[in-house]
């Protein structure tokens, strides 16, 4: 059986950190210039400016996008084959957290407990891990930083069968609208769609974290995903300050759902769409 | 958009009452930053009756939380949050002199309300932009509350800060007006 070493998982999760924090996916960075080729509003054209801008000096001086560098979201595909040695999976996940977080001089945003005694963890962990067991023998990593401006302009709608398509592309609609400006766009929007109400919301994180040039693979999703975007860029929300770039992308996964659900949920992201992906 | 308006600190009730929504800005001084927890515990210091220790007379408040500075630089990433998390206190600290405040995102009636009467500028500076904005940072000195961490209050010497006037002091709002002219969109349409 193959092994693989806690330290080593750290080490990545540290550098993955960084990198997310850091550099741009290319194909969002690719989003925004055709957006600021396609800008009617001359205020959403500086603006548009500010954001490529900002990118290039960022990825050219190894600083964070955003100082908003996010709560860490996880997701792990383990495969069975594979036998994680020297430690525990979670530890070793957040002391990458911790290491990255410190030593790429990453905002440190994470308070451990919510309500009471709001007390920062001072190293930005725990993330939130969600780990799949798979096939294969190997460990699959993405790292998808997650600023909270936009987090909290996300939302979800337990819609019944009966609402279908049109009630989807309210309930998307209706949320877009309440976060307006706010979450800073130009928006990527991730929509779950079926499942439960907890699996809904997992399936628009997941959604974000593919490709803005790749549609859903089922054409009736991949229709849905550009009809929403068209709604999305005719609201005047443009990237902050009115015009026609509101989102680059809108990225639907589904699942099967109960014979009497239809939940949707809405998970926002703003332009700095982060990932790091590795495979070790 | 015509050119930028340059506005030096502080920056008084005469100045702010010139800015009008949509206005481009570049500001040269210095900035005083808090957010929520700031905020939270200055209008906890002032319904106890205590003086604060910043005196906000004519100041500039920014709503940030920067990264920390990496070696040899004043700052880290240092882009705006959402100001409406600091709506709910911003009627009290505007009463405390504040003429000016940069942020991002949609404020209350309440607080436009506030701003009316005090002749305080809401300024946007582009969400996001953070690294940028980090260029016209040229200072870092906390003055309050270091025990917050990224969220103390604390001077930044700025040098053509770029930011637009969203709500001017007689309350429009660049916000609507903006997005007026790009809305072709309404639920009926669905």
């Amino acid at each position: 059986m193959r092994e693989l070493d806690v330290k080593v998982i750290t080490e990545n999760v540290a550098e993955m950190c960084k990198e997310a924090a850091y550099y741009l996916p290319d194909d969002v960075y690719r989003g925004l210039k055709r957006g600021r080729e396609t800008e009617k509003s001359p205020v959403g054209q500086i603006v548009l400016d500010q954001i490529i801008k900002n990118a290039e000096i960022a990825k050219a001086e190894d600083r964070p996008y955003c100082q908003d560098t996010g709560m860490t979201i996880v997701f792990l595909e383990v495969g069975q084959d594979l036998h994680i040695v020297g430690g525990n999976l979670e530890d070793a996940i957040n002391a990458g957290i911790a290491k990255g977080y410190t030593e790429g001089y990453l905002r440190k945003s994470v308070v451990g407990e919510p309500l009471f005694n709001r007390v920062n963890t001072k190293n930005n962990t725990p993330g939130v891990i969600y780990t799949q067991i798979v096939p294969g023998d190997k460990l699959s990593i993405t790292i998808a930083p997650k600023g909270f401006g936009s987090e909290n302009k996300s939302g979800i709608k337990m819609l019944v069968p009966a609402d279908g398509v049109k009630g989807v592309k309210k309930a998307v609609m209706e949320i877009i609208l309440h976060a307006s400006m706010n979450p800073c766009p130009p928006m990527v929007v991730g929509v779950g769609i079926g499942g439960t109400m907890d699996r809904a919301a997992l399936l628009s994180k997941k959604a974000l974290t593919r490709s803005i040039d790749e549609r859903n693979p089922m054409p009736e999703y991949a229709k849905l995903e550009q009809e929403l975007l068209d709604m999305i860029n005719q609201t005047g929300i443009g990237p902050q300050l009115g015009g026609t770039t509101s989102a680059l992308a809108v990225n639907i996964e589904w699942g099967p759902t109960h014979i009497a659900g239809l939940p949707v949920a809405v998970t926002i992201c703003c332009h700095a769409m982060r990932h790091s992906h590795r495979v070790l | 958009m015509a050119e930028s308006i340059r506005i030096t600190t502080p920056f008084t009730e005469e100045m702010s009452r010139k800015l009008r929504a949509g206005d481009s800005v570049l500001i040269t001084g210095t900035i005083i930053s808090a957010r929520d927890a700031a905020h939270k515990v200055m209008t906890e210091a002032l319904a106890r009756g205590e003086k604060l220790p910043v005196d906000w007379t004519n100041q500039i408040v920014y709503y940030l939380g920067p990264t920390p500075a990496k070696p040899g630089d004043p700052i880290g990433s240092c882009g705006p949050t959402t100001s409406g998390r600091m709506d709910a206190y911003t009627p009290t600290m505007l009463e405390q002199g504040i003429k000016g405040m940069v942020g991002k995102g949609s404020r209350t009636k309440e607080v436009v309300e506030s701003m009316k009467k005090n002749g305080a500028t809401y300024f946007a500076a582009v969400g996001g932009a953070a690294a940028l904005i980090a260029k016209s940072v040229k200072s870092y000195t906390v003055l309050a509350y270091p025990e917050l961490g990224p969220e103390a209050v604390a001077a930044l010497e700025v040098v053509d800060f770029p930011a637009i006037v969203v709500i001017d002091c007689e309350g429009n709002n660049f916000y609507e007006i903006g997005q007026k002219d790009y809305r072709h969109f309404d639920m009926s349409q669905i």
